[in-house]
This record gives structure tokens, C-alpha cells and sequence, in this order.
């Protein structure tokens, strides 16, 4: 409980800060935030669109907080959910029409796979040559965007102007929801996998020895894990999550590989990691919450003159103040006298 | 012989691509000089690209306001610097995640000019053209054959670029301060025990690793488009991150290692007028430092202790 009640307290003074932000740009934060979340509950519209923008979240958010669990930082999630998406559009355009569920199976699994191979260069330099996962799957983003890029400019490029690869075959595609609702079944594929993530971290052998590793490397070393493998599973796994994200886009939203299609749901995967606390179901809540943020944000946009990117800085303001270990303590905030302190002598008994 | 060759059209192109790749540097350069400060004093900094973006948008406002460029200059690296003290601050003080800490950076920058953008000129896009800052021919030495043409026309940006490596070189290796700065970044703890205020040090690098990051920013709006527009920088923060690691957080190496990717850049820019494609050379800069970091190219040494938590209290029980 008291977990929950930091979070909050957390949240609120990130939503303060973002506000102050705007303030100071000259806008009336409380509208701005009442204008976001009313226009993103109050109408089915904005609902629809709280969770098409939520869909990808809860895949990079997943991918992040399982590398998370396992002590590794996979930073790396924008490339392979960029790689994943490529691959499950070349397969659901490029295959002929195969029946629905076959080929909607197949082009995920396609993504899945090159995204996580796009992870596994980093675990394998990390164990190789000890290299740092985060700078080396930053780096792997920018060539696995340039990659993509290529992809759509030349090798799969569909006839026209732009920079895309050629509409996929309807049996690939995953369904919509809805009548004129933009939100497909990307979105309980992405459900499945918040169970599928949770069962691993929490039921099975491989989750806890997982978790070992990333409490505790050289101990689970001792215990007989063997921790460079742990790593690259991970890393495979992580990276299979992003990219299955990126499959979804595809085959849920736009129907063909479109260059630039992210607008970062790789970094926002950091965002949703850290509000969800690394756990699955943390991460399928707060991926719904930074969804109704970017929908609201987009209502926010057309009724207002505040921009979109106004998410962005809330974004941060969360990143930092929810990763922010001595935030309360320093600024005083403290639920019962002593509190802090108290857990933490606990803590280093 | 010379003179046949100087009016060739190979000299034509070879003096162009060298004299564009010190301009594509100038700014990877600037803005690896900052995670060079912070990280030679143990703080990660991943927000270069958010800190270039905050120093192009400021540089352009200050210009904006007062008509004269170098307010503007003033401006962006205040704007570098007060970013910066916000990493400095969270990892610092509130023992933030360094990685986590310059995402955030980087999201920040990103979100504050675009709303900035909307609040000041009413404009999604880009700015209003303001007064720039244009190279400038140095006198006399301007003249020289190629030298001159390459060397001795350049941007003010540049000449600030050669004065910090120079003095940062000084400061690093022939100082008191330099040396207990890289020994903040190796053993915070032993620099302590000295009595030295660890943290004082590195609030200072860090922030002023910030100021040239924004330089490095206004380089870009300032010196290149007289400008903003909205992302201007583009991923060239993450190709500064490259460059600090290729350059072996050395402040010689760093420019050395921003020449080169300069001229995957300049390429890059040739390669775009003949309309092939150029995605593969924009990669380099990102394959090298893969490379090294995987120990194929050469060995590079990070400071020791870079983005671990130093706490006094820690120290002494």
C-alpha cells in the first residue's frame, strides 16, 4: 500500500512539474489537464483512442521491464520493434494469401523473431566483450532505423511517392474492433503477452532464476546458473516483445510497413517500464495510462492551441521523478516520522 | 603542376568534402565535449540530444529577442547549462538511474521546444529566420591555397570548438583540477578521502558539459540555418555519444573522432545530390563505435566509476 501511495505522490508531483512547464509557456495548465482527460473518458472516441495509442506501450513496456528483471538495460527497443515491423510486413505483403489466422501467426512470429535477433548482437557483445548493452542497443536503434529505412526506400518500396512497402494481404491483418475504431486485436495480443510475461517472471523456474541474475549475478553464478545465457534469453525474449509490437502496428493500424511509422514508442517503453515498477501488470497500467495521456493530448491539440508534444514533457517529468530513489526523502515527504530511515537500517540489516 | 591541379574539378570536390566535414563536426564535437566534462566526473550523459535541442531553440530565441546573434549564443548556454544541472541534480542529489536520467533529458528537450515553438512564434514547424552567425574569413590567412580556403573560412563555431579542445587538453592533463576531475571519475572515494568536495566537482562538469552541449546546439540553428525547426538535431546527440566513446572521453580524440564522422556526413551529402542512397553511410558512426565497444577496432577505457552512486556516508562505514 504504501508502494502505491510513493508512486502517487510521485505522479502528482510529476504532473506538477510538467505543469509548471506550461505554465510558464504562457498556458493555463489545470485546463490543459482537464481538456486531456476529459476528452480522452468521455467519449467512446477517445477510449478507442486511449487504447490504440496504449497498444504499443504495452509491448516496449513489457520488453524494457523483462530485461529489467533479468539486470539488463534494453534501451534498444525503438530498433527492434522497427525490425520486428519490417519483417512482419514483408511477410504479410510478400507471402501469398494464406488463411486469416495462419498468416496473421506466421508475420507475428516473423517479427517476433527479427526483433529479438536485433537484441541478441547486444547480449552477444555484452558477453563477448563485456560491452555496454545500453550504448551498444542505442546504437543498434540508429542502424536498425537506417536499416528500415532503406528497406522501405528501395528493396520493398511500393509504387508511389513515399517512402512504404506495399499494402499486406487481408488475412494477414489483425482485425479491427469496432466499427470506425481505429483499435485492433494488436491490443489483446498485447493482453496475452502481459500473462504470458507474468506467468514467466512469477510461476516458472526460468523467471526466478531470471530474477536472480538480476539481483544478483555472481550469486546466481554461484547457484549454478549459467549467467551469460540467462542474459541472451532475455535479450531474445525482450527484444521478440518489441518487435511483436511493431508486428502489431502493422498488421493492426497501418496495414504496410510506413518509414518514421514510431514516433519513439521504443524510449516511451523506458517510461512505461519505470512507472509499472517492472512488473507485467504495472506495465499493462501504466501503458494505459501514457495511452489516455496521448490521446488526450491529441484532443488537446485540435480543441487547444497547447501541442501534443506536451506529453513529452510529462513523460519525462515521470521518468525522472518516479526513477528517483531519494526524491521524497530529500524533499521531506515521508508517510509515518522516520519512516524512510527506519526501512532503510532494516534494509541494511 | 599545383596550380593545373587547383583548378581541377577533383581538387574542386576533395577541398569542398574536407571544408564540409569540419562544418558537420563543429557540432558533434561541441556536444561530445559535454559528455566528456560529465562523464570524465562519473555522471553518464545520454541527454546530449535533448541538450543540443534546448541550445539550438535558446540560441535562436535569444537571437530572436535582441538582434544580435551572440546574446543568443549567451542564451543557449545557459539553456545547456540549466538542463544539464537538472541531470546533475537528479542523479546527483536524488540518486537517480544515469541511463533512465538522460532518457528523460533527451524526451525533455524534445517536448519543451516543440511546446515553445507553439507558445512563442504560434508555429508547429520551425522558427522565424533570425540574425545567424556566418564564417567568418580570418584576414590574410584566408588567402593561402586550400589551407585557407579549408582551414580559415570557417564558422566562429569551429575556431570555439579548436579553443575548448585546446584548453580542455590543458585543463584535463596540466592542471590541479583536471586531474583530481578524472580522478572523481576513476575512485570518487579516494578523491574524498583528500578532502576535496567530490560533488562540487561534479555539478561543475556536468554543467558545464551542458553549456557546450548547448553550444553545440546553437551551432546548428545559429551557425548552419539561422533557425529552429522542430528535432533539428536529428540523432547527431547519439552520433556525439558515439564520438565520445570513439574518442576515448579524451577531448583530442573526441574532435578527432567528430572529424571523421563530419566526414561520413559531408559523404553522405554528396552522395544525396546524385540521389543514391545514403542510409548506409549514416550508419558508420554507429557500426565503428559498435566495433570498438566490442573490442575489434581498439581498446577504449571509460572512467571507472561512471554512473555509479558516490555517497559519502557509504564511504566511511
Amino acid at each position: 500500500m504504501r508502494r502505491v501511495l510513493n508512486l502517487a505522490c510521485r505522479l502528482v508531483l510529476a504532473l506538477f512539474a510538467a505543469g509548471l512547464v506550461l505554465y510558464f509557456s504562457g498556458y493555463s495548465p489545470l485546463a490543459a489537464y482537464k481538456a486531456m482527460i476529459w476528452g480522452a473518458v468521455s467519449s467512446w472516441d477517445g477510449i478507442a483512442q486511449t487504447l490504440v495509442q496504449a497498444t504499443p506501450l504495452i509491448f516496449t513496456g513489457l520488453a524494457v521491464a523483462l530485461a529489467n528483471n533479468c539486470g539488463v538495460f534494453n534501451i534498444g527497443a525503438e530498433g527492434q520493434l522497427y525490425l520486428g515491423a519490417m519483417a512482419a510486413a514483408v511477410l504479410a505483403a510478400y507471402l501469398p494469401p494464406l488463411p486469416h489466422l495462419l498468416h496473421v501467426i506466421i508475420a507475428l512470429c516473423g517479427g517476433a523473431l527479427f526483433g529479438g535477433l536485433w537484441a541478441l548482437i547486444a547480449a552477444w557483445l555484452k558477453i563477448k566483450a563485456d560491452a555496454n548493452e545500453v550504448i551498444i542497443t542505442i546504437m543498434l536503434n540508429s542502424i536498425g532505423t537506417l536499416l528500415c529505412a532503406y528497406l522501405a526506400n528501395y528493396t520493398f518500396k511500393a509504387p508511389g511517392p513515399v517512402p512504404q512497402t506495399p499494402t499486406i494481404h487481408s488475412s494477414a491483418a489483425l482485425s479491427r474492433l469496432g466499427q470506425g475504431a481505429q483499435f485492433s486485436s494488436a491490443l489483446f495480443v498485447g493482453l496475452f503477452f502481459v500473462l504470458v510475461v507474468w506467468f514467466l517472471l512469477y510461476h516458472t523456474k526460468l523467471g526466478y532464476d531470471l530474477k536472480v541474475v538480476g539481483s544478483n549475478p555472481r550469486a546466481a553464478a554461484a547457484a549454478g546458473i549459467n549467467v551469460p545465457q540467462m542474459i541472451g534469453l532475455t535479450l531474445l525474449l525482450s527484444g521478440a516483445l518489441a518487435g511483436l509490437g511493431g508486428a502489431g502496428q502493422i498488421l493492426g493500424l497501418h496495414g504496410r510497413y510506413i518509414d518514421g511509422f514510431s514516433p519513439g514508442y521504443g524510449f516511451d517503453g523506458v517510461a512505461v517500464a519505470i512507472l509499472g515498477g517492472n512488473s507485467p501488470l504495472g506495465v499493462l497500467f501504466s501503458a494505459l495510462l501514457f495511452g489516455l495521456m496521448r490521446a488526450g493530448g491529441m484532443i488537446l491539440d485540435r480543441t487547444t492551441n497547447v501541442p501534443v508534444d506536451f506529453v513529452i514533457i510529462i513523460q519525462a517529468a515521470i521518468i525522472l521523478f518516479v526513477s528517483a530513489p531519494e526524491l521524497l526523502k530529500t524533499l521531506k515527504i515521508n508517510w509515518k516520522k522516520g519512516g524512510v530511515k527506519h526501512a532503510r537500517t532494516v534494509a541494511d540489516k | 603542376m599545383l596550380e593545373q591541379w587547383l583548378t581541377s574539378d577533383a581538387a574542386y570536390i576533395i577541398i569542398g568534402l574536407i571544408s564540409s566535414m569540419l562544418r558537420m563536426a563543429t557540432p558533434l564535437g561541441l556536444a561530445a565535449f559535454g559528455a566528456v566534462y560529465s562523464e570524465r566526473a562519473g555522471v553518464v550523459n545520454l541527454g546530449l540530444e535533448g541538450l543540443m535541442l534546448v541550445g539550438a531553440f535558446f540560441g535562436v530565441l535569444g537571437s530572436f529577442l535582441t538582434g544580435n546573434p551572440w546574446t543568443g549564443v549567451v542564451f543557449s548556454l545557459i539553456a545547456g547549462g540549466v538542463m544539464a544541472l537538472i541531470l546533475a541534480i537528479f542523479t546527483l542529489k536524488f540518486k537517480a538511474n544515469h541511463v533512465v536520467s538522460g532518457v528523460a533529458l533527451n524526451l525533455l528537450g524534445q517536448g519543451i521546444t516543440a511546446v515553445l515553438l507553439v507558445a512563442i512564434w504560434g508555429n508547429r514547424g520551425k522558427s522565424p529566420d533570425v540574425a545567424g552567425i556566418y564564417p567568418i574569413y580570418i584576414p590574410g590567412l584566408s588567402d593561402i591555397p586550400v589551407i585557407g580556403e579549408i582551414f580559415f573560412r570557417q564558422s566562429p563555431f569551429f575556431y570555439m570548438m579548436i579553443a575548448i579542445m585546446i584548453i580542455s587538453w590543458f585543463v584535463f592533463y596540466r592542471t590541479k583540477w583536471g586531474l583530481r576531475l578524472r580522478a572523481i571519475g576513476e575512485n570518487p572515494a579516494a578523491v574524498d578521502s583528500l578532502g576535496i568536495q567530490v560533488f562540487v566537482y561534479k555539478y561543475l562538469a556536468v554543467v558545464l558539459g551542458g553549456m557546450f552541449a548547448g553550444l553545440g546546439g546553437a551551432c546548428l540553428s545559429l551557425g548552419e540555418l539561422s533557425m529552429f525547426s522542430r528535432n533539428m538535431v536529428s540523432g547527431r546527440g547519439y552520433i556525439a555519444v558515439a564520438a565520445t566513446i570513439l574518442g576515448n572521453w579524451n577531448p583530442v580524440g573526441v574532435v578527432l573522432a567528430s572529424l571523421l564522422f563530419g566526414l561520413t556526413s559531408a559523404i553522405e551529402m554528396n552522395l544525396q545530390l546524385y540521389g543514391w542512397p545514403t542510409q548506409f553511410v549514416q550508419m558508420l558512426p554507429y557500426i565503428v563505435t559498435i566495433l570498438v565497444l566490442g573490442g575489434f577496432v581498439r581498446k577504449v577505457s571509460p572512467p571507472k566509476a561512471v554512473g555509479k552512486h558516490f555517497d559519502r556516508s557509504d564511504t566511511y562505514v
